[in-house]
């Protein structure tokens, strides 16, 4: 694993060059390879990728070649840390081919996700290898909204549970979620929008994590717009604290 | 499991959340299982999130969520146990307990599992009972055992 991008802002960090398709590229000595490209505008398909997440390498899509010395390895750019003088080909035929194979095999897990149909005919993938899931959630296992809520949000209310083909995403025990807050970061991470989060009058619902939410209103406009668990979290985890009236009209209002 | 128990298990650890496979291996050998309320106290006292707790409670084989049996049948169905004959011994265990592999009876008495190596291949068929190796098994011994077992 590698730590998010975001946190090395150092400025005494050191300075390395490495190559990127034959072009010489400055980079901070730390960063993974796939942040590099994407800084100097050089696209690799990602899906299980944000620069402020710690790099889990679970998409393969981001596959790369790397080579340093005389040896050459196909790897996943989002766990790759730049080195200096490293070689890196994002385009070769057998990068290609690989990413292809990587496509087939996660259409089938979420065939219906528009960014994913989006990338596999940009990747030149019509036909799955495999044929649909049986039970299919649209969910590729990718862990952002995992991540994001154990190192963005701290709330820790999901995980992966079991392994193998049998892995899932989903609140301890499979009930409701008691540690979610409803701040909707899961839901905005997912790359396949398997996670739906839906207000009806007062109430919040995420049913994928079985999770209800009671909403507070805005004292202006009347129009609910935060949960009573994401103001208490926020108030009893943030350095410093809004004072209490902060909530009490939303963003639009205040 | 009573709470001064649990605490007993986690600071024979150091309270080291790094030490959380012992605590979890600990508290199902005395409980057969890990309690609900278990992790959630050990959530507490290492101050690690219940979602990291159960991510490793279901990852490994060897953890349970749901009651054991007291006494645990491991039939070893890899390769070399397969064929010698690890199909007939679990037939008729199956047969016998009335239950399927990962089931448990229900007086909790006997559970059944399948596992793909116990690494004594040249003793198979293996079948592992509550962590005791008994090799080159036939339906027959197995039954005796079975038999055995229940009497005690």
């Amino acid at each position: 694993m590698l730590p998010a991008n975001n946190n090395i802002k150092d400025m005494r960090v050191k300075m390395i060059t490495l190559w990127i398709n034959d072009k010489q590229y400055q980079a901070a000595e730390g960063q993974s390879v796939l942040q590099v490209a994407l800084d100097n505008g050089i696209e690799i398909p990602h899906l299980c990728y944000h620069e402020s997440l710690s790099s889990q390498g679970s998409c393969r899509l981001c596959l790369v070649e790397v080579t340093k010395g005389s040896k050459t390895i196909m790897t996943t750019s989002c766990t790759y840390p730049a080195m200096e003088g490293i070689k890196v080909q994002t385009d070769t035929l057998e990068i290609k081919k690989a990413r292809r194979l990587v496509m087939e095999l996660l259409l089938p897990l979420a065939p219906d996700a528009p960014k994913i149909k989006a990338l596999a005919s940009e990747l030149g993938v019509t036909e799955p290898r495999l044929g649909p899931e049986p039970e299919n959630d649209n969910c590729i296992k990718c862990g952002l909204c995992v991540r994001a809520c154990d190192e963005l949000v701290g709330a820790h209310a999901i995980t992966f549970a079991g392994r193998g083909v049998a892995r899932t995403v989903e609140p301890p025990y499979d009930e409701e979620a008691e540690n979610c807050i409803g701040c909707g970061t899961c839901v905005q991470v997912c790359p396949t929008e398997c996670i739906v989060m839906e207000d009806q009058g007062m109430e919040r619902r995420i049913d994928k994590w079985k999770r209800t939410l009671k909403l507070k209103a805005c004292k202006n406009c009347g129009r609910p717009f935060i949960t009573f668990a994401e103001i208490d979290f926020m108030q009893t985890k943030a350095k410093n604290p809004p004072p209490e009236e902060w909530f009490d009209y939303c963003p639009d209002c205040r | 499991m009573k709470e001064k128990e649990l605490d007993t298990i986690i600071n024979k650890y150091g309270a080291d959340p790094s030490e959380i496979m012992g605590m979890l291996l600990d508290i199902q050998e005395k409980e057969k299982y890990l309690p609900k309320k278990d992790l959630q106290h050990l959530s507490v006292k290492l101050g690690l999130p219940l979602t990291r707790i159960y991510q490793i409670a279901t990852f490994y084989e060897a953890l349970s969520l749901k009651p054991l049996g007291h006494n645990q049948i491991h039939v070893c169905t890899g390769t070399a146990c397969h064929v010698r004959g690890a199909a007939g011994i679990l037939n008729k265990l199956e047969e016998r307990l009335g239950i399927k592999p990962g089931e448990v009876t229900s007086d909790l008495n006997f559970g059944l599992k399948t596992v793909n190596c116990v690494g004594a291949c040249a003793l198979g068929p293996v079948v592992v009972v509550n962590g005791e190796y008994h090799g080159e098994m036939t339906a027959l011994k197995a039954d005796r055992m079975l038999k055995r077992l229940m009497k005690n």
